[in-house]
């Protein structure tokens, strides 16, 4: 079924952790009223993206990221058109000129950027295919979406977006139980790692920013990273007791209560 | 004469009138009013305090459905409504997504109200714009063990699943606290 709508209804960061939570494969495009965007991904990792015309070829990817000379790049450009990405990135590999490193944090780096350029759209309707996977010709990466949704988050700037998200400093954090996320491999900012090391559903994010001297916004958008991200979860502080089910039935014992549902539920099903 | 009442909520335009009025044994009794806000003409009428559904149970109860109006505007009535609720539903419009995050503030004002049980109904499933509830239950951020439903507002069996679901949510949220 359909994954469409509008970045101005549901964000970019919604739509990525969406796409990373539930390891989706396909294409995501987007457009505003001037520029086409891809970005397919496997397995809930991008693999692929390109922006509008721009040239996304790997050797002006490898050009621009300063890896190649200006005649490298012209001289591919020349002589290898026949070939593709991966057979480019294979040839400059075994000739010397590139490690394997360096056309895979190039073509990393580019991958980020075009991300955090989405940020900054403030609408422009997406649509994701689920059939279109990433482009078998091209080096396809398996970039992890939570560091480039913690780097989006770290963008939002909206205070009244992040008060939307987080209303209450009254919640606290927990780790999410997810044994395939391993905290230490996340790239985090210093004062993300400084709220990470008081992640527990002890402490209320009030707390967690007196005792780190931030103020409400800078708690917000710490802690909204890290749930966009997937790291951690809102939960109610522990010691905060549950107030009592009031079950709208006054004056009844517990028996009474459940005799009654039953019998609202008999009626129901007969309906 | 005994009264229970369960609450149906949700954003504007989500079905909530549409669920009560497939279930309900009276004429819903609905407050509503023409639109006048340009960004909310999506229907031409909406819920400006309340509806009002019955469904006797026997000679001794009477089920009440009181759906709340969807705009913010009106958010006064939700704690008058939502007091000893038994449960609530939380509608949800599947093909909107610019309404999800509208859904999930609803869901926790009202959790804040009273912390009763409540299942999130994915209403118009039957549309072909329909998200899929996996992405809704991402989107909504609600977590595996809260009760993601596809609904149908206006088919009558789907209305029933919804409100046996919410029933056997209770029945096990009492069970659960009497153990």
């Amino acid at each position: 079924m359909a994954l469409k709508g509008n970045l101005r209804d549901f964000s970019l960061t919604q739509l990525l952790n969406l796409i990373h939570l539930a390891k989706k494969s396909g294409t995501l495009f987007l457009e505003n009223s001037t520029i086409q965007v891809w970005l397919a991904f496997r397995e809930g990792k991008l693999a692929y993206a390109k922006y509008g015309d721009e040239d996304n070829s790997l050797a002006a990817i490898l050009y621009n990221a300063r890896k190649l000379t200006a005649n490298q790049f012209r001289t591919i450009q020349e002589r290898g058109s026949s070939m593709n990405d991966k057979e480019l990135g294979l040839l400059l590999v075994n000739a010397g000129y590139l490690t394997q490193q360096d056309v895979l944090s190039s073509l990393q780096e580019y991958l980020n950027s075009v991300v955090q350029r989405l940020y900054a759209w403030v609408e422009g309707v997406f649509y994701f295919d689920h059939d279109r996977l990433p482009p078998t010709d091209k080096i396809n990466l398996r970039l992890n979406l939570e560091n480039l949704i913690i780097e989006g988050a770290r963008r939002v700037k909206e205070v009244e977006q992040l008060q939307d998200e987080i209303p209450s400093l009254d919640i606290a954090l927990k780790f999410r139980d997810r044994p395939d996320t391993n905290v230490k491999n996340l790239r985090l900012s210093k004062e993300e790692w400084r709220v990470v090391s008081f992640v527990n559903p002890k402490n209320s994010l009030k707390q967690i920013a007196q005792a780190l001297k931030m103020n409400e916004t800078e708690i917000r958008r710490v802690a909204y990273g890290l749930v966009q991200a997937g790291v951690v979860e809102m939960v109610r502080p522990e010691r905060t007791t549950p107030r009592p089910i009031t079950p709208g039935i006054p004056n009844a014992s517990p028996q009474e209560q459940a005799s009654l549902v039953r019998r609202i539920i008999q009626r129901i099903r007969s309906l | 004469m005994q009264t229970v009442k369960m609450v149906v909520t949700g954003p504007f335009n989500a079905g909530k009138t549409a669920f009560i009025k497939t279930v309900s044994e009276i004429d819903v009794v609905s407050t509503e009013r023409k639109i006048t806000h340009e960004s909310e003409k999506v229907k031409d009428t909406t819920t400006v305090a309340m509806d009002f559904g019955r469904i006797t149970i026997d000679d001794d109860v009477v089920l009440y459905l009181f759906g709340t109006p969807g705009q913010r505007r009106f958010d006064f009535m939700w704690e008058i409504l939502s007091e000893g609720m038994l449960g609530f539903i939380v509608m949800v419009d599947s093909c909107r997504p610019e309404t999800f995050r509208e859904a999930r503030s609803i869901l926790e004002t009202f959790r804040a109200y009273a912390p009763t049980p409540y299942v999130v109904a994915a209403n118009k499933q039957d549309l072909k714009d329909a998200w899929d509830l996996e992405d809704m239950r991402i989107a909504l951020r609600l977590d595996s063990s809260v009760k993601l439903l596809p609904c149908v507002a206006t088919d009558k069996e789907s209305v029933k699943t919804i409100l046996l679901e919410l029933l056997y949510q209770v029945l096990q949220e009492m069970e659960d606290g009497a153990a």
